[in-house]
């Protein structure tokens, strides 16, 4: 047991670190916030010197963009990328779940094509599951695609696609025989965003941001080269890439707790530090322990990936308390600051107002990427092996499915 | 990086798991309950057998020379099979407090004894619900009261805290065998693994000649200690998901398995997260021991908060699970929850623990 590189990694990290310190802006010279066309623009030129020193994708194949390396060099690069105030996850979606979906899926001419400007962010893509009548339960959607001799034409919307405002192509999932059972009556493809009958709407979230948008397709239409797996195949495509995800976003949800460390240590009542507060201090001991044991599970898990083996469902937990975790940190903190705390400008607010954004910010992240309730079901079902509630849409084809007042 | 345990402790884990699956049954434990001995002395000569309380002793004193880690795999065992043996007594508190404070000399004379199993063990050092040192030695002998000693009532030997003439805390061996030692056998929310009070009368001792201070030899085996606990408490969570999963899949309640029910599956999910968390810190912990890392005496605060935050939380939500056969003596969910409060009470409270994490934290 040890945290040690091999005597390769350690050159690696040595040498990112060196390219790193000359090419990264520094934390302490960021700026304040920036807004979404600025910080898409800043990430857009990130990714494209990173490519072009190597960097991208560092776990895919020389020809499609990549390094050629393992998954541990990808880790090892954001263990180092972290120290620097560069927007290194930006493209994570499309890069961490399109990216495999064509690497397994595609035909190589396409991947030769499609994945080098993917790594680089010269081209971005989205991934669209997520649908208004198909949350949870993703497998029930509805957006069709019929075929039409050699090509599909696509209706329906799908929502809470990340980044769709911004992007060049989408991974799409769509119902290709309603007559079946909803699991085998989907097919994955994916589509060029930027054609007549797609159309992007921005959501304005509760927080005032739009990160998320409503994607609608009206006749919109998709060569049936763009399909990526079997028809019917879309459910076990998908799986694929929530797979991949676990991997791609593993470490790297936000718990909170550096930030309320900080603000805990700068904090003082009436001239004694807070920290020093034994009410202060229970949640500094609960949550630095649940802190420290999402690292080390992430640990854990990174070295069966180095092992060979695939994050398994248990990768959900640091989803799970890290997430509820990150919104309660963000209003103890806010009660901590008294009457301030309830001011969210920047310039006034402690740490250019990380605890006000947060707290607006973070009811999303518990939704997003499978509910609380979502993940507590995958531990439940696929780590312990407990049965399935029983299902009113067991056995059913789509088209008889009970929906309620939902319009199908 | 390679945060996981070796083949060979996991083959050892697994020699330890089916041998105390076969050998000590929750009958085994029950036994010491409810019956006249204080542990299981035929189970206690099995594990002496295969050596594991010689496990971090070194060979020129008569022990096995392996690390730390082999000691926590089979700790996480010990804790599963709620083992009513003086382990933790002996060995993490006894054992490795002479192996802290004791002189080289001490070291060689006693650890063979402790290595054989040809003694048992244990250290005594509440005399109550504060930190006050009461007992003195005076002239090397020693007089006062020890409270809640853990396997007080057959240990051979204990090392007990007391102060001198000046008031100087130090540490001192006593063999309990000597005719002025009285010993009272103390009711306890856990007799698996009993707890008794010592009263010394002029009881002629041997002062701990180390190198290292008394209070910081206490410190240390603190921190040590608590993370082979952790591991005990996290091999408790683990069977307690394990009884609580089995009960819930078997047991149907309105034409359908108890398990089914999403508040059942969440219940079960959080114990996990809880368990996942203890047992990641505990890993962590792990390192820290045995790479006598700077970072133990956060890592080791840590690893006991989470097991015993998370051991609280897998028993009662146990019982929980079971519905009124959780209640019931016959079933062994309580044994898990006595456990838990006995763990958690031992080297001192849950918030005794999270001060130091906090102080050890804000140090960082």
């Amino acid at each position: 047991m040890d945290f040690k590189d091999s005597a390769e990694q350690a050159v690696f990290r040595a040498e990112i670190r060196d390219w790193l310190s000359k090419n990264a802006t520094p934390k302490s010279a960021a700026g304040g916030r920036k807004d979404q066309s600025e910080a898409y623009q800043d990430a857009k030129v990130w990714y494209k010197k990173v490519a072009d020193a190597g960097y991208a994708c560092l776990n895919w194949p020389k020809q499609y963009g990549g390094a050629g390396l393992s998954d541990i060099h990808k880790v090892i690069w954001s263990q180092e990328v972290t120290n620097y105030a560069e927007p290194d996850g930006y493209f994570v979606i499309g890069i961490g779940n399109c990216g495999p979906a064509i690497m397994h899926f595609a035909t190589e001419e396409q991947k030769q094509e499609l994945l080098p400007p993917m790594a680089s962010a010269e081209t971005v893509w989205c991934q669209m599951f997520s649908e208004p009548s198909a949350g949870s339960d993703v497998a029930g959607l509805r957006t069709t695609a019929v075929a039409d001799g050699d090509k599909w034409i696509i209706n329906g919307q799908k929502i809470w696609t990340s980044g769709a405002q911004h992007s060049d192509y989408g991974v799409i999932l769509c119902r290709t025989d309603p007559t079946i059972s909803k699991y085998r009556g989907m097919t994955m493809f994916f589509i060029d965003m930027n054609q007549p009958g797609v159309e992007v709407k921005p959501i304005k979230q509760m927080d005032g941001g739009s990160h998320f948008n409503e994607v609608f397709f009206n006749n919109a239409v998709i060569p049936d080269t763009y399909r990526l797996g079997e028809v019917g195949g879309g459910w076990g495509a998908a799986l694929l890439v929530l797979m991949n995800e676990r991997l791609a976003i593993a470490g790297v949800q936000p718990d909170g707790f550096p930030e309320f460390l900080k603000l805990v240590k700068t904090l003082h009542i009436d001239g004694d530090p807070i920290s020093a507060n034994p009410a202060v201090r229970e949640h500094l001991a609960e949550w630095y322990y649940k802190h420290a044991g999402i690292k080390a599970s992430t640990n854990r898990m990174l070295t069966a990936v180095a092992k060979g083996g695939m994050p398994g469902a248990e990768a959900a937990l640091g989803k799970l308390v890290g997430a509820v975790m990150n919104q309660d940190i963000a209003n103890y903190a806010i009660q901590l600051m008294g009457d301030a705390g309830v001011i969210c400008d920047p310039a006034f607010a402690e740490q250019q107002a990380h605890f006000q954004k947060t707290v607006l910010f973070s009811p999303g992240i518990r939704l997003a990427g499978g509910t609380d309730e979502v993940m507590r079901n995958v531990i439940a079902e696929q780590v312990l092996g407990l049965p399935q509630e029983p299902r009113a849409d067991k056995g059913l084809a789509f088209n008889e499915i009970p929906s309620g007042n939902q319009s199908r | 990086m390679n945060f996981d345990f070796s083949e060979d402790q996991k083959n050892i884990q697994e020699q330890a798991r089916s041998m105390l699956a076969k050998e000590c049954s929750s009958a085994r434990v029950r036994d010491v309950i409810d019956g006249e001995h204080y542990f299981d002395a035929e189970l206690w000569q099995q594990v002496v057998a295969l050596g594991w309380p010689a496990i971090t002793i070194t060979e020129e004193h008569g022990g096995l020379g392996l690390s730390y880690l082999e000691l926590c795999v089979i700790a996480t065992e010990l804790g599963r099979s709620l083992a009513p043996i003086p382990f933790i007594a002996s060995v993490y508190l006894g054992t490795e407090l002479i192996k802290t404070a004791a002189s080289p000399a001490q070291q060689q004379e006693w650890l063979p004894a402790l290595a054989s199993g040809d003694i048992i063990s244990t250290v005594a050092i509440s005399e109550g619900n504060t930190n006050h040192v009461d007992c003195r030695v005076v002239n090397n002998q020693l007089s006062g009261r020890k409270s809640a000693v853990l396997h007080g009532m057959i240990a051979n030997k204990a090392i007990v805290s007391a102060k001198n003439e000046n008031g100087d805390l130090g540490l001192y061996f006593a063999d309990l065998s000597d005719s002025s030692v009285g010993r009272a056998s103390q009711d306890s929310l856990d007799p698996s693994l009993p707890r008794a009070e010592l009263i010394f009368n002029k009881t002629p001792v041997i002062q701990l000649a180390g190198e290292t201070p008394a209070a910081s030899a206490l410190h240390t085996l603190f921190d040590r200690a608590a993370v082979l606990l952790a591991f005990e408490q996290v091999g408790g969570c683990e069977a307690a998901i394990d009884m609580a999963k089995a009960y819930t899949t078997d047991r149907y309640a309105f034409g359908r398995q108890v398990a089914s029910f999403q508040a059942i599956k969440h219940k079960l999910a959080d114990m996990f997260v809880a368990k996942e968390l203890a047992k990641s810190n505990a890993y962590y912990g792990a390192w820290a021991l045995a790479a006598d890392a700077p970072e133990l005496p956060l890592a080791a605060a840590t690893a006991r908060v989470s097991a015993v935050d998370a051991y609280y939380l897998c028993s009662k939500e146990n019982i929980q699970a079971h519905g009124g056969m959780g209640f019931t003596w016959e079933f062994d969910c309580h044994l898990y929850y006595r456990r838990a409060q006995n763990l958690s009470t031992l080297l001192g409270g849950n918030p005794y623990w999270k001060s130091l994490l906090v102080d050890r934290l804000l140090a960082a």
